[in-house]
């Protein structure tokens, strides 16, 4: 069943991205959909990674919600980074904290990882089970609950609903 | 007027090409000299794809993500390399 | 239309040279990579973003959104890589470093393995 899911949902997103780089023409869809069932077919042994997705109306909102969340955080950390770059005395004040994060499948991690890096002041360095090791570049809460709480909380709610 | 514009945002990335290039010259350990090449392959990607625009040849589209593919494949391999050898 | 979409790349733009400024400035490679992984990455969205919409009419605006979509999961995924080996080959923080867990934990663990 896992299994199913994942084949379908990793035949939709090759056909998406398909249909990105060419155009909606049936020959071209042919082609593509005969490439992607290959891939499909080829790819069956491995780990079902994306049957962690859930799909019902409530984490297809929270996805598009976590979008909107994501390109804001970005945006403020640019200018964030931007005014440390620019002023002359460098208000830096790093270090590399531990954090905890109650998701459980290995996407719903990386995506959590991956937008840790993607926001204000924060990057990723290494991930032991439940642990994220976060090099910070303004330290402002030294013990776990408080990193945990400032870094992680606010992408969590919305990974948790979609991945589960 | 939005040409020449486009053609100072060009120059702009150059331009930044050029920093990241002393600073990978004069970076003191490996992880600096790829973090450089790093963001020099990403400036490069958006002066190819400024290129194809401005040239008027979209198949360099292709090219400009084919050299994001091998830029990424790469620093991955750096960071394996300096992690336990090849 | 136009000229919206090259003020948006010029934005992008400068946010490229922020990144290599970034990379020129900060003292230690973790600082370097902070400035290097996120202003790259907007700078890039916004740099292929504006000179896709400036041109509307060659109809390839799906090729561009691959390579945002490519660069957005690429980017992270490889300064974290490097960060990781970084650590792991044991290059030093910068001076004004306030804590580093993830090196108390590395010494704790080699003490329980004896």
């Amino acid at each position: 069943m896992r299994k199913l899911k994942h084949s379908i949902l990793l035949f939709l997103t090759l056909m998406i991205f398909w249909i990105l780089f060419t155009s909606l023409d049936v020959q071209e869809l042919t082609i593509g959909a005969i490439a992607s069932i290959i891939i499909v077919l080829m790819t069956i042994g491995l780990k079902p990674v994306l049957s962690a997705i859930k799909l019902n109306p409530k984490s297809i909102l929270f996805s598009i919600i976590y979008l909107f969340v994501f390109l804001k955080e970005l945006i403020k950390s640019n200018i964030d980074v931007a005014f440390r770059v620019i002023s002359p005395k460098l208000p830096i004040n790093p270090g590399i904290v531990k954090v905890k994060t109650k998701l459980k499948s290995p996407l719903g991690r990386a995506f959590l990882a991956n937008s840790i890096t993607l926001t204000p002041g924060t990057l990723t360095v290494e991930m032991r089970d439940e642990y994220f090791y976060i090099h910070w570049i303004d330290v402002t809460s030294e013990n776990i609950e408080g990193a945990t709480k400032s870094i992680v909380s606010n992408f969590e709610k919305y990974l948790e609903v979609i991945f589960g | 007027m939005a040409n020449i514009i486009y053609n100072t945002a060009a120059i702009i990335t150059l331009v930044s090409i050029g920093i990241a290039f002393i600073r990978m010259i004069i970076g003191p350990t490996v992880a600096d000299r790829a973090v450089a090449l790093d963001v020099m392959t990403i400036n490069a990607i958006s002066l190819i794809v400024f290129i194809a625009y401005y040239s008027n040849r979209i198949i360099y589209l292709d090219i400009a993500m084919v050299y994001a593919l091998i830029s990424f494949v790469g620093v991955v391999a750096i960071a394996r390399y300096l992690e336990r050898g090849i | 239309m136009e000229l919206f979409g090259a003020i948006i790349t010029l934005i992008g733009s400068l946010f490229l040279l922020l990144g290599a400024l970034g990379i020129f400035r900060m003292p230690d490679v973790y600082n370097r990579m902070q400035a290097g992984t996120k202003a790259t990455t907007l700078g890039t969205i916004f740099f292929l973003f504006g000179i896709s919409i400036g041109h509307l009419e060659c109809g390839c605006f799906g090729k561009i959104v691959v390579l945002i979509l490519f660069v957005m999961f690429t980017n992270p995924v490889s300064s974290n890589a490097l960060a990781r080996a970084a650590h792991f080959t044991g290059i030093k923080l910068t001076d004004r470093t306030k804590k580093d867990d993830l090196e108390k934990d590395n010494i704790k663990n080699k003490g329980e393995e004896k």
